[in-house]
């Protein structure tokens, strides 16, 4: 099977690659361009460690394949730091010491960005719900939602 | 032990020094690793549960597109292969569904997957033992033919590979001076420790037979032995570089794919990875074992308890080794008794083979004495905190497993229970409220740390334990306070086989204990250093230097007109002093001081689909002194987290082959955010005597009493109880029907 030749964009970054028209765009990013910031936790949507953002919209790129990013503007963990240094949610995780083992931080920065892109006054129950697609097993989830909820309260205050 | 006063960095929150790293997807993870020229490797795993080995033939698949490289145990050593070996790649039989049989390297993922399913076994197929109940059964299928309990080959063969038993005092008398006796027993199904990160690694032979191994461990020194041991290669001949690790919880003690993708590296002359999917991990890897125990407890009608007995079946999988031991050691732990019978034994069953998981076998078995206390309590018309305040363990009483304790903070504990709101407020309507005590007895072992000082006096803590929750943050804050420099000023790291000296495994709650340990140890040594500088620098004799807030100076009385050197004074001059400064420190480091925890919980059941939500959980636990109070609090709100989800839901689920059901974390369902509450916690302080700065352990602990306070709530609200776990919403429903 031939590959396919895919033109996308990644953290602002025009790029193109080759894939195998099976390739999840996880394994892509992982193994092809070597951007494993992005991880994989279960390949199969449980877990969200492999959270993106395509178009904007928060999405498990074990669940999309490689030749789906064609045209789209992607956003992975390695983009959510800007010029002027941390995002916000990235400084306030690690105030609130919102990781232990940090496998699926990534994941839970990329769920979280998409949730205060969309509501950026959400109360503690919606930031569960919303970050309910991303498993953490070393945390007990509570320092996370603290610095989720520290980091809107922040942007509001900046905004 | 260093008295506590005037403490400037232990108990302060500075950020983690991988922290960024983590947050910017920037950390290198076990699967993060690629190189050039690099093949995939896969598994073929058993399909059957129990079956003989009659044929492996890998002729096709060595044959197919990319492959570079296919191995069965054949390739590995044969000679009396070790149970690991024989786990890692089977040999004459098949022992559990998911039992690794063959592995293929390939040049891409897809043709590694495709080439695996080219390999023919022929398997004869044999009946599966799948529980307790029917391993311990008379004319059972036997695991293993040549397994004799204890050893003891003058006794037919069994699948019960061990028993041990613990004893004192006369427990029929104390049960006949009781008034009161409780009695019951409590299954426990299978549960996974959950970590996110598959296992991996990446291994790179070279032709002078040297090996170097990339993988994500709880201890790569291990990795390393017993990676030469599968192989029958010299420990000498591989290197091990420990990735950073998305959780173990003790399961990332033992190996699985290191040995595979060093032989097929060495055979390929390619860097082969090789990263396990989820089915694997929850097929393939270990998990914790199921159990069965019986309890019964009796006591005066004052509280006094009598006698205690507590017999324990836990599974080991396919070889022996379930972690029964420290079930016994920890069931009575809370307890000052004069009489008990603990018997334990190890049951082998065609599951995998059972790897540590957080306080292994203490969460079981202290779960079903826990529930016996509670209905002790009920019966004796007492409060539970009175009842255990009444027959706590305290400094001097003689464990059951043998030692007397130090100080210990289990009434520490208790006291603050009955303090806190969730203690004090109502119990919400129509809920229940659960209380239970918690213990992990902690383990030392060996450890080694390097600390370097660069010649601007920028610290570097170089020790050998992979950090898996925060410990580079808590070696940093041990070295700043004992070397008197700010935080800022230190680097940690965790060095490779080869660039640090040895350290056990990071498990056992012992990291910050005992590499603490050595870090500030190694900090001493650099302190005596500096000083023999400073006096060397100002004429004087090394008994009249003093180390004070990061610099030497005079001691008082001596007279000097000097300038107080700092460790970069000293470092930037070490060339005239006598070179570098380097410290050092090996010990194998006792006392670990036992942690205990009370945990308290209100849980509401909804009786018409039996979920049972949590409404408030408080974790309260003698950490012995908290060097990052927040990774202090972040260990026992996530083994909180994870002992409710092993109470309330997690299982193992097999038909009738001995296939796993639910192999994936959509149906094997972890708590997510939406189900829990937030995690109140209280950190108790009761110095380890053994420790400088006085810690305890304090990862394992907060597993252990979740269970129970689950139970326990469940058991306020209905007013009956479930004997066992997990109470999922099938078993709540059946038992509420049951009651009519």
């Amino acid at each position: 099977m031939s590959k396919v030749h895919v033109s996308t964009s990644i953290n602002g970054d025009a790029v193109e690659f080759l894939c195998e028209p099976h390739q999840s765009l996880l394994e892509v990013l992982r193994e092809d361009l070597n951007m494993t910031g992005t991880k994989e936790g279960c390949a199969t949507g449980d877990c969200g460690a492999c959270s993106v953002l395509v178009n904007g919209r928060l999405v498990c790129s074990c669940l999309m394949l490689g030749v789906e990013a064609e045209g789209v503007e992607l956003t992975t963990i390695e983009g959510i730091a800007g010029e002027g240094g941390l995002h916000v949610l990235q400084q306030k995780f690690l105030e609130h010491a919102a990781l232990q083992c940090g496998i699926c931080t990534p994941g839970f920065i990329v769920a979280a960005k998409a949730l205060l892109d969309k509501n950026p006054d959400p109360d503690e129950t919606t930031i569960r719900y919303w970050l309910a697609g991303n498993l953490c097993r070393c945390t007990g989830y509570d320092k996370i939602v603290r610095a989720v909820q520290d980091a809107a309260q922040e942007l509001a205050y900046e905004a | 032990m260093a008295e506590a006063v005037d403490l400037k960095a232990i108990g302060t929150r500075p950020i983690r020094p991988d922290g960024i790293d983590k947050v910017t997807g920037r950390a290198a993870f076990g699967a993060d690793l690629n190189l050039p020229g690099m093949l995939y490797g896969k598994v073929l795993r058993s399909p059957h549960a129990h079956a003989r080995i009659k044929s492996v033939d890998l002729s096709c698949a060595l044959e197919a597109d990319g492959v570079l490289a296919a191995i069965s145990g054949a390739d590995l050593p044969n000679e009396s292969p070790s149970d690991l070996a024989k786990n890692v790649l089977a040999r004459d039989k098949v022992l559990y569904h998911g039992h690794a049989v063959a592995a293929v390297a390939a040049k891409t993922l897809a043709q590694a997957d495709a080439a695996i399913d080219l390999i023919d076994v022929e398997y004869e197929v044999l009946p599966p033992v799948l529980s307790i109940d029917e391993a311990i059964a008379d004319g059972a299928t036997l695991v293993n033919e040549s397994q004799h309990t204890n050893g003891d080959t003058s006794k037919p063969a069994s699948n019960v590979a061990a028993t041990t038993m613990f004893e004192r005092g006369d427990v029929d008398a104390g049960f006949a001076e009781a008034d009161v006796i409780v009695e019951s027993e409590h299954r426990v199904p299978t549960a996974h420790q959950g970590y996110i990160e598959p296992h991996a690694c990446t291994a790179t032979a070279n032709e002078d037979g040297k090996s170097t191994v990339w993988c994500c461990t709880q201890g790569h020194f291990e990795v390393r032995s017993l990676t030469a041991q599968v192989l029958g290669e010299p420990v000498g001949n591989i290197k091990v570089i420990p990735s950073e690790i998305g959780g173990g919880f003790g399961g990332k003690t033992i190996i699985y794919l290191e040995p595979l993708a060093v032989k097929m590296s060495q055979i390929s002359g390619r860097p082969v990875k090789m990263m396990m999917s989820r089915e694997e991990v929850f097929r393939a890897t270990g998990p914790t074992s199921a159990t069965w125990c019986k309890v019964k407890v009796g006591a005066k009608n004052d509280g006094t308890i009598t006698a205690a007995t507590a017999w324990l079946a836990y599974e080991a999988g396919a070889f022996p080794g379930a972690p029964v031991g420290p079930g016994c050691m920890s069931v009575l732990a809370p307890y000052d008794l004069a009489n008990f019978r603990i018997e334990g034994n190890d049951i082998l069953v065609n599951k995998p083979k059972v790897c540590a998981y957080r306080a292994p076998g203490a969460p079981q078995s202290m779960h079903a004495m826990e529930c016996a206390i509670d209905e002790l309590a009920r019966k004796l018309e007492m409060d539970p905190i009175d009842l255990r305040m009444k027959n706590a363990a305290g400094e001097g009483t003689q464990a059951p497993y043998g030692p007397t304790f130090p100080p210990v903070g289990l009434k520490e504990c208790l006291e603050a229970a009955r303090k806190h709101p969730n203690w004090t407020s109502p119990v919400p309507e129509g809920a229940g409220r659960g209380l239970a005590v918690g213990f992990w007895f902690n383990i030392g072992m060996q450890s080694s740390a390097e600390v370097r000082i660069a010649e601007d006096g920028m610290v570097t803590v170089m020790e050998g334990n992979p950090d898996i929750g925060g410990s580079r943050a808590g070696m940093a804050l041990m070295a700043a306070e004992t070397l008197g420099v700010p935080y800022e000023q230190i680097k940690a790291h965790v060095g490779d086989t080869e660039a640090t000296g040895f350290c056990n495994v990071t498990g056992g709650s012992r990291t910050t204990f005992a590499t603490g340990m050595a870090v500030i140890q190694a900090c001493e040594d650099i302190i005596a250093q500096c000083k023999q500088r400073a006096a060397l620098t100002w004429d004087l004799d090394e008994d009249q230097v003093d180390w004070v807030d990061g610099e030497a100076v005079p001691k008082p009385g001596v007279n000097a007109d000097v300038k107080p050197l700092s460790l970069g004074d000293i470092a930037r001059g070490a060339g005239r002093t006598g070179g570098p400064l380097l410290g050092r420190a090996s010990l194998n480091a006792q006392g670990a001081g036992a942690s205990f925890s009370v945990n308290l919980m209100d849980a509401k059941v909804d009786k018409e689909t039996g979920k049972v939500d949590v409404l408030s959980f408080t974790a309260i636990q003698d950490a012995g002194r908290a060097i990052h109070p927040s990774y202090v609090e972040g260990q026992m709100q996530g083994g909180a987290a994870q002992g409710i989800g092993w109470a309330l839901n997690e299982e193992y689920i097999y038909d009738a082959e001995g296939v796993m059901e639910n192999a994936g974390f959509l149906d094997y369902r972890v708590p997510v955010a939406s189900d829990l509450p937030m995690i109140d916690t209280e950190i108790i302080e009761v110095p380890n005597p053994s420790h400088p700065y006085g810690v305890r352990g304090v990862g394992e602990t907060p597993i252990v009493a979740p269970l129970a306070a689950a139970s326990n709530a469940v058991r306020d609200q209905l007013g009956f109880r479930i004997d066992d776990l997990p109470l999922s919403p099938p078993r709540v429903l059946e038992a509420i029907d049951a009651q009519g």
